[in-house]
């Protein structure tokens, strides 16, 4: 991305010792609770904490200050704290002129952006912003953090980039105690992108269309790497739906039940010619194909790694036996390619990980030896004196710079897809609650005294101005599908504001409402951002 | 973290000198000079609740003896960590508690000290039978008088309120772990505090309500402080009722919570291919030794299913 | 912060009790909901927890109890987890969380009054109130007005708390049937010394009896004030000299230099400091510090206000126990007018300094008079000690450079001022100068407050108090209250002073010198000692939260049939040793000594006389 390689810029334990915490569509409270912790260590030792998110959730009861946007605001309200901070003379002169590049066009392109604008996009009052902007300007460290609330939307890479510039119109990023970290939703999520489970990159961040790149692990494989970026996910269905796409072989994924505008997904998987799904249990997707391979579960019953949001590459052990005829995914795999003509052999998680770091520099010095003896190591560790890297990109500190300069990424607003009309009036948004997980394939069947069932949690003001009761079940229709659902009166939420959880796709099947309007970058879905009705049944 | 070295300070342990750095404990300061006291309350990354007392020193110039835990060392300190007077505190603190508390599923470590201490706690007379598990604590300032025969106890019905985890309080010896774990040490929640006053004050929800209607978030982050078994997983509670905890058969296996990005390291408690207990190791930076309500408890999905589940 | 929502929500009339502290609940939004931009408030959440006991008294004295939805009202308005506040309110005797009459009567059977009649008066009053639902009673310990005992408390929701002494049963039930009936308060009765002709050389005292305690312009006609104008034109180098020079012990029961204290709060770095007056006067059998109050106000004011303006603090909270209304209100009132007439407030004197006084009440918990644990009970933390070091005058209320001395202590200061400080010295003993309030009771002719210089007699002070009841000699003398130790006839020649008690192993405390003639049973007073630490231990540490408790059950044992002596008196020992030697404060510390006196002295051996 922005700095040529995908991950958190700091160590959770920066959070403990730096002066500002900014969350940014984040509810890390309940959602990474024990990062969280961190948090409020870093508050306690006297950090501040400013939230910016459209629910008032228990995250922000922890704030200083807590900023409720509009869904799909963001960038109109970064833009405004980028300009601020320049007007009021808070940006970083000398990081900006050693380590960075366009800041002009950055500049010119936020200027249009004054409080009294952003305000009127975002609802947030200019002076909310303004404290934001005089704060994370004059902070001496900050961190900087998102979740799910900036990256799920179709324009979800302009989001990042808008926060990645106020780090750079700061220098709160490269400096221990400042640094811009997007927290993980899975526990490997950032391991997926490490190991180069994304359509463009090869282990290590490394560039499939690099060919020089590609040559190594042509030669390390004795095959050839297509040498053009493939499809994500998004991109994958859109195929299904030109016919493209024929096959499809699922592995750990519930997309049955976890993709935005879920109803169209169903169809397309249905009209595939073959479905292969691997899981751990039965999920709703495994019941759609043609083949089950029934796959430990790899966090208790398999032994491999995982990489956390601070780059901390950890092992994963067997505990347990897996039942009946479930394997190890990696099994799985060479036993297919097996069947299809090529023999891997089979080679244990050691031995997929020694050739992983032989090929990606950032993991060289990782060995399962270290790993054991240090807790886990955070990428990079070139070889192994290395201790691994507490944060990133301390080059752009070094004088004169090293490497090259990090660019600005001008962005603009541009609203979410699903317009609000007088036919959809809500805005309806997604997240998660602290005991629960995604589609609840994991998280559904243990004893949680917390659980809730799914409701549609509106503001009691809206409840009140529809007529419909805490409690009363309602027909809830986006321009997608619709589903029925008891109402939730939340304090948390503003007028006009909705919030459900897919947790419960079984009973409230809430992706019937979301749409798959998605970034062309990343390929997220906009699941923050859907325009519903709801109507009274009977 | 670049850190700078600590400056040392220079003191004196049982005749011993011993160099800590500034701002380390007497309790460090003893466990350097290798006459580490018992310790019930205290537990590293918590802030000393100074309460057990088990861990008292004589310090020079101090009337009283001083809990070695909450005590910066400094220069110069001569402090006296094996003597009989010492010892006769440190064995009172335990006989005491052995007198009013079950402790029959304590860390093994406080069952030793038990035994290398000698207590006598049938001395204190026969044990009171055990309260209902209805009846009201004490009003702070009141108490009924003794009857001139039993000894009081903490016995009483454990609590079970929730499907996840147990608290027997006839087995709290009141470290204030829980509490702070529940609170500013880690999970900030404040579900628990202290209630009640001297004999009767006990951990407690507001107005001794349910966990369930309480603020828990059931993190277990009190479970895995508590030093005595009060709290205990609902799992491990019904095995130790049937007989069938056997921590001979365990394996602890190391791995990393399913859930969220954040990485949380789980030690696995595995018992006939059962997972019977969550830990997470506390020397960890991820997480402390601290967990949420999923990486604790929420491992159903590769537990062998019963009969008759799908 | 998170503050979790109990389901019950407070009632109206409980609302408006916390409002009435609080002030009203911000207005919601006009577009509803949470808005647009808001703090959860950590930092003033830091800042409003200070409020939680105020604003637990404004509940327990409007409702009479504290319902789960005015606890979640509090905790709602100051952002205190309702489990902790939970745990606050349970900490203290005279709060309840459960529901009960609105009008109860604390009758109290510590050891002076269980000794003058109590046993009769509850007797009475439960028979009385038998099946009432609007009124009840309970047992109390001392509620220091021992010179007239013996004692009741009435409280009554939405009403004013009221003592009566000497209670006789018709008027505690007239009182809680809301019939007026004020409270005695004739300073002749509380410090007989007072009384016409007065006796020469009274200093603490010299007003009491003399000035209305209503009246500033009476104060001052009696030299009131004049200290204050001295200390603000000698500046505080001057005034810490003097004190230094006097060589003021602190009259709590530590005997710690007052100067050290005072210099050491003057020279800390941290900002701001605080004055803290101590006057949670709980011991048993002792009522000086209520004397004072009650009789002098002005003068406990305007000490804490030379302590303020010498040490630089500009804030001084007095934490006065909930028992003693009449104190509490007559404080209030000097505040006020001192504040009026510029004597307090954001120009002392016109000095340009600033120094106010807060009042702070307890709510029934005798472990609050010790320092730290006053502390916490102020910042609206359950009362339990803290860890010391840090000492307060580093690190005490707030965290902050503390100056906390006893009612007594300050009330020192102002003569100091005026006469200078070797002046002072020159009264007393070389290491105890000045004049010390000795609290009289039990059985002696004429109970009250006496002021005599150091190095009297108890044989001296029992005759100023008219001599034991009926003549002869007393069985025991229990000197400075539970936490103080037994002494016998053996012992009356001995000079009170602090070195003298030092050397004979015994400790002046509190001043209280509670007479026990010889129909008292001693056994009885000191299970009533025994009964009244298990009741106070706050519970933090083990040896005194358990070690109270074996002690109250061993001296029972010793009583009954149960009792193998031997064993008993080896139990006792060792636990008094332990809670002496291992707790974590002077409650713990000092919970085993008046038992050990009484069995070294063989006070317990007349046994047999008790059921």
């Amino acid at each position: 991305m922005v700095f040529g390689l995908g991950g958190g810029t700091s160590s959770y334990e920066e959070a403990e010792d730096t002066e500002l915490i900014v969350l940014w569509g984040s509810n890390a409270r309940e959602t990474h609770p024990i990062y969280f912790h961190h948090v409020l260590a870093g508050i306690r030792n006297g950090a501040r904490l400013i939230v910016v998110d459209p629910r008032r959730t228990t995250t922000s009861e922890w704030a200083d200050l807590w900023l409720g946007l509009d869904v799909g605001s963001d960038i109109a309200l970064a833009n405004a704290v980028g300009r601020e901070i320049i007007h009021a003379g808070l940006a970083h002169r000398e990081f900006i002129e050693r380590a960075t590049e366009h800041f002009e066009a950055y500049r010119e392109s936020v200027e249009p952006y004054t409080l009294e604008r952003a305000e009127a996009i975002s609802g947030v009052p200019a002076e909310a912003i303004r404290e934001l902007a005089h704060a994370y300007g004059s902070a001496g460290t900050a961190q900087l953090c998102w979740t799910l609330g900036i990256t799920e939307h179709h324009n979800a890479t302009d989001h990042v980039l808008a926060l990645i510039n106020l780090a750079l119109l700061t220098g709160h990023v490269g400096r221990e105690g400042s640094g811009v970290n997007p927290l993980r939703g899975q526990n490997n999520v950032q391991g997926g992108g490490d190991m180069g489970a994304v359509p463009t990159r090869l282990p290590g961040f490394q560039d499939v269309e690099d060919d020089e790149a590609r040559a190594r692990f042509e030669e390390a494989w004795g095959a050839a790497v297509p040498p053009r970026d493939g499809w994500h996910l998004t991109q994958m269905f859109e195929a299904m739906e030109r016919g493209e796409l024929r096959s499809l072989y699922v592995i750990g994924e519930n997309p049955a039940q976890s993709e935005a505008d879920v109803q169209r997904a169903r169809r397309l998987l249905e009209g595939l010619d073959h479905l292969v799904v691997q899981d751990i249990v039965l999920t709703k997707t495994a019941k759609m194909a043609d083949v089950v391979l029934p796959a430990a579960a790899a966090w208790a019953e398999t032994e491999g790694t995982v990489t956390n949001s601070e780059r901390r590459v950890q092992r994963v052990r067997k505990a347990l036996d897996p039942p009946g005829e479930a394997r190890d995914d990696l099994a799985a795999v060479f036993a297919l390619a097996e069947r299809l003509g090529a023999d891997w052999g089979a080679p244990d998680a050691e031995q997929v990980w020694d050739e992983l770091r032989g090929l990606s520099p950032l993991h060289g010095g990782m060995s399962y030896a270290r790993l054991d003896e240090l807790g886990g190591i955070q990428w990079p560790c070139a070889d192994e004196q290395d201790p691994g890297s507490l944060f990133l990109h301390g080059r752009l500190w070094r004088e004169p710079l090293e490497g090259p300069r990090v660019p600005f990424h001008p962005v603009e607003h541009v609203p979410p897809v699903d317009e609000l009309t007088e036919d959809y009036p809500i805005r309806l948004t997604t997240g998660r609650r602290l005991d629960s997980y995604n589609t609840g394939v994991q998280s559904a069947d243990y004893g949680s005294p917390l659980r809730q069932p799914e409701t549609l949690d509106i503001s009691p003001e809206d409840g009140a101005r529809l007529g419909v009761a805490d409690g009363e079940r309602v027909r809830v229709c986006s321009r997608r599908g619709e589903l029925e659902a008891p109402v939730r009166y939340a304090e948390e939420l503003r007028p006009g504001l909705a919030f459900m959880t897919l947790h419960f796709p079984d009973d409230v099947d809430t992706n019937r409402l979301t749409i798959e309007a998605w970034d062309p970058k990343s390929g997220t879905s906009e699941f923050k951002a859907s325009a519903i009705r709801i109507e009274k049944i009977g | 973290m670049t850190s700078e070295p600590r400056p040392l300070v220079e003191l004196t342990v049982d005749g011993t000198p011993v160099w800590v750095p500034e701002g380390a404990s007497l309790l460090e300061a003893c466990r350097a000079a290798g006459v580490g006291p018992p310790t019930l309350c205290y537990l590293d990354g918590l802030t000393p609740a100074n309460a057990c007392r088990a861990c008292v020193v004589e310090l020079d110039g101090s009337r009283p003896l001083v809990a070695s835990c909450s005590r910066q060392a400094e220069d110069g300190m001569v402090v006296t960590a094996t003597s009989e007077r010492v010892e006769h505190s440190r064995r009172l603190v335990l006989e005491l508690l052995a007198s009013a508390v079950d402790l029959s599923t304590a860390e093994p470590q406080l069952r030793r000290w038990l035994e290398e201490y000698g207590v006598a706690p049938e001395r204190y007379g026969p044990p009171a039978p055990a309260v209902d598990g209805t009846a009201e604590r004490p009003r702070p300032g009141h108490h009924a008088q003794p009857d001139g025969e039993h000894a009081a106890t903490q016995a009483q019905p454990a609590k079970l309120d929730n499907d996840l985890y147990v608290r027997d309080f006839s087995k709290c010896i009141l470290c204030y772990r829980c509490v702070e774990a529940c609170g500013v040490d880690a999970q900030h929640t404040f579900a628990i505090a202290v209630a009640g006053r001297g004999f009767d004050a006990t951990i407690a929800t507001e107005y001794d309500a349910p966990l369930p209607d309480s603020a828990c978030v059931f993190c277990g982050n009190c479970i895995a402080v508590c030093p005595t078994g009060a709290l205990m997983f609902k799992s491990e509670h019904e095995l130790r009722a049937a007989g069938e905890w056997d921590e001979e058969r365990q394996t602890i296996t190391t791995t990393v919570c399913p859930y969220c990005g954040v990485g949380c390291n789980l030690e696995l408690h595995v018992q006939d291919n059962e997972i019977v207990k969550v830990t997470s190791p506390s020397d960890h930076s991820v997480t402390g030794g601290h967990l949420c309500i999923k990486g604790r408890f929420g491992f159903q999905h590769v537990q062998a299913l019963e009969d008759g589940e799908e | 912060m998170e503050v979790h929502r109990l389901p019950t929500p407070a009632s109206a009339e409980e609302r408006a009790a916390v409002d009435a502290l609080l002030g009203p609940p911000p207005a919601p939004d006009a577009e509803g909901g949470p808005g647009r931009s808001e703090t959860g408030r950590p930092q003033q959440a830091r800042e409003e927890r200070q409020l939680l006991l105020p604003a637990l008294h404004a509940v327990q004295d409007a409702i009479g109890w504290i319902s789960a939805g005015a606890l979640g009202y509090v905790c709602e308005r100051l952002r205190v987890p309702p489990a902790e506040a939970y745990g606050v309110a349970e900490s203290y005797a005279l709060l309840s969380t459960r529901e009960r009459p609105p009008r109860v009567a604390h009758l109290c059977d510590d050891i002076v009054c269980r000794n003058a009649g109590a046993d009769a008066l509850t007797a009475e009053v439960a028979r009385a109130l038998e099946g009432d639902e609007g009124a009840t009673w309970e047992p109390s310990p001392c509620l220091g007005v021992c010179e007239r005992a013996p004692t009741a408390l009435l409280q009554i929701a939405a009403g004013e708390d009221r003592v009566l002494a000497a209670a006789e049963a018709p008027a505690v039930l007239a009182g809680l049937r809301d019939e007026a009936g004020g409270e005695a308060s004739e300073a002749a009765a509380s410090a007989p010394q007072t009384a016409e002709p007065r006796a020469d050389g009274l200093r603490l005292l010299s007003r009491v009896g003399l000035v209305d305690p209503a009246s500033l312009e009476d104060y001052r006609a009696h030299g009131g004030y004049e200290a204050l104008r001295v200390a603000l034109e000698r500046g505080p180098r001057w005034v810490i000299d003097e004190l230094n020079a006097s060589r003021l012990l602190g009259r709590g029961g530590a005997a710690f230099p007052a100067g050290r204290k005072w210099a050491d709060v003057a020279s800390a770095e941290a900002r701001p400091r605080y004055i803290v007056c101590n006057a949670d006067e709980s011991e048993p059998g002792t009522f000086k510090d209520r004397v004072l109050m009650e009789h002098d106000p002005f003068a406990l004011i305007e000490a804490m206000t030379i302590a303020g303006v010498t040490t630089g603090a500009e804030h001084g909270y007095l934490y006065i126990r909930r028992e003693y209304p009449l104190a509490t209100a007559r404080l209030e009132g000097a505040i006020a007018r001192a504040e009026a007439a510029g004597m307090l407030g954001e120009d002392v004197l016109g000095s340009g300094l600033r120094f106010t006084v807060e009042i702070r009440r307890g709510a029934g918990a005798y472990i609050c008079g010790e320092e730290t644990a006053l502390f916490n009970s102020i910042e609206g933390y359950r009362g339990e000690p803290r860890n010391k070091p840090p000492y307060p005058t580093q690190a005490g209320l707030f965290g902050k450079p503390t100056l906390v001395n006893n009612v007594e202590t300050f009330v020192n200061v102002p003569s100091i001022v005026l006469e200078g400080g070797a002046a002072f010295a020159a009264t007393g003993t070389e290491g105890s100068t000045g004049t010390k309030l000795f609290c009289l009771a039990g059985s002696v002719a004429r109970p009250g407050v006496y002021e005599v210089p150091f190095g009297a007699t108890l044989r001296e002070l029992i005759a100023l108090a008219g001599g034991v009841d009926g003549g002869g000699e007393p069985q025991a003398v229990l000197l400075g209250g539970a936490a103080g130790s037994f002494v016998t006839v053996a012992q009356l020649d001995l000079p009170l002073t602090f070195e003298d008690a030092r050397g004979a192993d015994v400790s002046l405390g509190s001043g209280a010198v509670t007479v026990f003639g010889e129909s008292v049973d001693l056994a009885d007073a000191t299970r009533r000692i025994a009964a009244f630490f298990r009741d106070e231990s706050c519970g933090q540490c083990v040896p005194c939260r358990i070690g109270t408790v074996r002690q109250e059950e061993a001296l029972h044992r010793l009583a009954g049939a149960n009792g193998n002596a031997g064993e008993e008196i080896a139990i006792l020992g060792d636990v008094a040793r332990a809670m002496t030697d291992a707790s974590i404060c002077g409650l713990g510390q000092t919970a085993g000594i008046a038992v050990q006196s009484a069995i070294d002295l063989g006070l317990l051996e007349r046994e047999g006389s008790t059921p």
